[in-house]
């Protein structure tokens, strides 16, 4: 049977996120028990985490998870993370042993600075880190990155995500941001590198829904040097936010309205300047419309955003009780850890519910790019 | 006189019981295959003159004619078929190129035929278009790498694009191929639907000058009507530099059919032969095609996207990337199946490549340099149904052009000869006899009905397929898979196996 990224595997899902805007931490304990009561939502074929805040002791290092098949893929790999990094440390990740989880992998991390010598052809280190990761991800076989950012990690597995949780010991980090996701594939991929959160750098997304739009994505993508390894939407999603923001240095609120365009219909009525803002993105970047139903939590280091497709074709709640922003699937998983909300509401089609730290603008902070001196560099190798 | 080795191609049956001898068949060929013999007081066929056009057939009021294939059968030989020794017959008696009308008609293998569409099942909701909102809008034109955005405000405006409410546009017919009414028809309809209709190199009649939003005018190797004024009316601005019917050749408008009308229209002699020529004489190289593509560009003020029109042939991808590159707005591309209103039967039938292969040719050929998103890619050359445009943006096109299926919508039946002159439906014709028979506001009416049952057959299948903007199926080829064909096709083509 063929594996996740040598086929493209459908599938439904369950989300959930919980912040503090003040950027307090607690342990992984509340998502792990939010995820668990939409249970049903997934079949125990993918679950997973990302968690904000787990690393201070080491924030400026690039904390690199790995799945390996074997320990010969291993050492061809930390070959090549020698090479290009600097390594901090290194070390298995902590495990429980649960019987509901088989076939583990070895899993493997390490806190990383890219060697500056090396970082000379690139425009960016964050350049120069994605690229390695797309190498390792599409040319080592039995190798695979599924965490690249700093002070964060993303923990995944094959399992129910209730079990992933207990799996990789996260009632026993804290952190101030948490998002999780429970999986429904169409197929069997058996694969840990094919559950989700998907992950670039800070950036970690999951999502619910299965988008029409892939290949016209996909095929787009490519164009700018993203490999679609795996054929999953997540990962397209990923990318999209990842060239948009990043690479096109666009607002968080335009990349909103690339991806969840508004109608063609609600355009026409708005006043000029807007329309030929709105008319403009939709032009220049119609093929990155993310077409079909789509509920996403797009995690960063300042926080995370909920957003919905434009014709809400998912289930999507919000809440907020003082300082703390619940996401879920179902306002069932937020009850479940916040009985009594201050407020809670389902977003509409296409509008984003951006929750930050306090004190930050924006989603994400990236290394400036000089808007004139902007040149579209390829990754590719 | 010789005698004529030809026999009749087509035999006229007429039913006697039914014919009431009342002339309407012979008032309405113009082949003359009805003759009223005044001493008989009855009519008479004349089968040797008959081109199948069914005019008489769908004009007789008591249904009493049929038109069949004639029913001499030669020896059966699989190689020297009818058609290859009915040629010689022609050119042994006169010594000519052997000339044909509309597209390709040979059983080359149709590839649309051999793609199939996908539809949502359970993991996402099929779209009912009835219910939610489809959009169908397309932009051409040349796009930004990137747009450059400060506290909501756009700093810099996109380049000029062509707004199309459906993605289909009438391709490049000129006045002279066809008649007045037919680009009449067209105007009218394009601006119904809002969309764009194509004078084709025969210039811009002044009736048409008020339709100028809705029309793309042609700049041909014949330059004929190309002044300021006429590139300031319109829309956009087409460089044809091949045709898909007949690529590497020009044209030839003959003097007879250059009245009035057309020589004021073309900016020629009155009578006299309107020859275009095969290459553009000042475009010998890639070089040189940037050069008037930005003449036109200074001479418009860089206010209408520029297209160049390209035939279907081998080396089609780098020819696209070389045109994107020298700065064309838009790449129309017309595959061997293009119709024409005259051709050299030999080029039409045997020059060029199907479109499906050349758009995923140059679809493939522009993302893998990176340029794709660049440029808005029309191909034509044979679209027959609304399948056919949903499958070719799948394969990666923005927007199809149609022109045979526009002219059957106004009465066309195929008969393929339109470089006689003597279409008796009006259309391939300026005898002002026959011309009158295209009633421009119902050739409008029509020509527009059809885009927009179209328009919403394509809402009906994108909702199928759980899309609700078109631009999302624009090279969205995993919504395609192949049927009957060959791993090297799938491979072109860039499409999987059905089952796959």
């Amino acid at each position: 049977m063929l594996k996740e990224g040598q086929i493209r595997i459908p599938a439904g899902c369950a989300i959930s996120g919980i912040m503090n805007k003040k950027g307090e931490l607690t342990s992984g304990q509340d998502i792990i028990k939010s995820i668990a009561v939409m249970h049903d939502r997934s079949n125990g074929l993918g679950g997973g985490f990302a968690a904000y805040g787990i690393y201070p002791e080491f924030k400026n290092h690039y904390a690199l998870h790995l799945f390996y098949d074997d320990k010969k893929v291993k050492q061809e790999t930390e070959f090549l993370l020698n090479k290009f990094f600097s390594i901090e440390q290194a070390e298995p990740i902590p495990t429980r042993n649960i019987s509901a989880i088989k076939n583990v992998p070895l899993i493997w991390r390490y806190f990383a600075k890219p060697k500056v010598k090396e970082m000379a052809l690139y425009e960016s280190e964050s350049e120069y880190v994605v690229d390695f990761i797309m190498r390792i991800n599409s040319e080592v076989e039995g190798a695979y990155v599924f965490s690249s950012g700093k002070n964060m990690g993303t923990f995944k597995g094959v399992g129910f995500p209730e079990d992933i949780g207990e799996f990789f010991r996260l009632d026993e980090y804290k952190g101030y941001s948490w998002t999780a996701h429970g999986r429904f594939p169409t197929n069997t991929p058996g694969w840990w590198g094919g559950a989700h959160p998907f992950s670039l750098l800070d950036s970690t997304i999951v999502h619910n829904g299965e988008i029409s739009s892939y290949d016209a994505n996909r095929r787009f993508l490519e164009m700018y040097g993203y490999k679609c390894t795996l054929q999953t939407d997540t990962e397209a999603i990923t990318y999209i936010f990842d060239l948009l923001l990043r690479k096109f240095g666009l607002p968080l609120e335009s990349a909103v309205n690339i991806v969840a365009a508004p109608f063609w219909s609600k355009i026409s009525r708005m006043n000029s300047e807007q329309q030929k803002l709105f008319k403009a993105l939709r032009v220049v970047y119609s093929s990155l419309l993310i077409n079909g139903p789509f509920s996403i939590i797009l995690g960063s280091t300042n926080g995370f955003m909920a957003l919905n497709d434009r014709l809400k074709l998912r289930s999507l709640i919000a809440a907020q009780k003082g300082d703390n922003m619940y996401i879920a699937s179902e306002e069932s998983a937020i009850r479940e850890i916040c009985k009594n909300p201050d407020k809670s509401w389902a977003p509409k089609g296409g509008e984003p519910v951006i929750c930050l730290l306090d004190g930050k603008e924006s989603l994400y902070e990236f290394d400036q790019v000089d808007e004139n001196e902007f040149v579209r560099h390829s990754v590719a190798l | 006189m010789s005698i004529n080795y030809l026999t009749p191609a087509f035999l006229i049956e007429r039913d006697k019981d039914r014919c009431i001898d009342c002339q309407v068949c012979v008032r309405q060929c113009a082949n003359e295959a009805h003759r009223w013999d005044e001493e008989e007081q009855r009519v008479f066929s004349e089968d040797a003159n008959c081109v199948n056009c069914h005019r008489c057939v769908v004009m007789c009021p008591t249904r009493a004619l049929h038109i069949k294939k004639f029913p001499l059968e030669f020896r059966n030989n699989a190689n020297w078929t009818q058609d290859a020794m009915r040629a010689i017959y022609l050119q042994a008696e006169t010594g000519g190129v052997l000339l044909t009308g509309m597209g390709n008609d040979r059983p080359y293998p149709i590839y649309w035929d051999h793609m199939l569409l996908n539809a949502s099942q359970v993991t996402n909701p099929s779209i009912d278009p009835l219910r939610e909102p489809m959009e169908l809008k397309t932009y051409l034109g040349r796009k930004p790498d990137f747009l450059k955005i400060k506290k909501g405000k756009l700093l810099e405006d996109i380049p000029p694009q062509l707004e199309l409410d459906v993605p289909i546009m009438f391709s490049a017919m000129s006045f002279g191929s066809i008649s007045l009414n037919a680009h009449k028809s067209l105007a009218a309809a394009a601006k119904k639907v809002g969309t764009y209709w194509n004078t084709g190199e025969g210039g811009l009649h002044k009736d048409l000058v008020e339709h100028g939003s809705h029309t793309i005018v042609q700049v041909a190797s014949g330059r004929f009507g190309v002044d300021a004024d006429y590139l300031k009316t319109a829309a956009a601005i087409e460089i044809k530099i091949g045709q898909g019917a007949k690529p590497g050749i020009g044209g030839h408008l003959p003097g007879e059919k250059v009245g009035e009308e057309v020589s004021q229209t073309r900016m020629i002699p009155l009578g006299t032969d309107a020859i275009s020529p095969a290459p553009h004489h000042d475009i010998y190289s890639i070089e040189d095609l940037r050069q008037l593509i930005y003449s036109l560009k200074e001479a418009t003020e860089y206010q209408k996207p520029v297209i160049v029109k390209i035939a279907a042939v081998h080396n089609v991808a780098a020819i696209a990337s070389g045109i994107v590159r020298a700065g064309a707005d838009v790449v129309a591309i017309d595959g061997f199946r293009g119709g024409t209103g005259a051709a050299p039967l030999r080029t039409r039938d045997s020059v060029g490549i199907p479109i499906e292969f050349a758009l995923a040719a140059v679809d493939t050929r522009l993302r893998e340099e990176g340029i794709r998103n660049q440029v808005s890619l029309v191909v034509g050359g044979s679209i027959r149904n609304s399948s056919d445009i949903v499958k070719a943006i799948a394969l990666g096109a923005d927007a199809v052009y149609i022109a045979t299926s526009a002219l059957i919508s106004m009465g066309c039946h195929m008969c393929q000869k339109c470089y006689t002159g003597k279409c008796n439906w009006g259309i391939a014709t300026q005898d002002p006899q026959l011309t009158k028979r295209l009633n421009p506001e119902i050739g409008a009416e029509r020509a527009a009905n059809l885009l927009k049952a179209w328009a919403h057959e394509i809402e009906e299948m994108l909702g199928g397929m759980g899309i609700n903007a078109l631009e999302s199926l624009r090279g969205n080829r995993l919504m395609l898979r192949g049927i009957g064909l060959t791993d090297r096709e799938l491979n072109i083509l860039g499409i999987k196996a059905a089952g796959e």
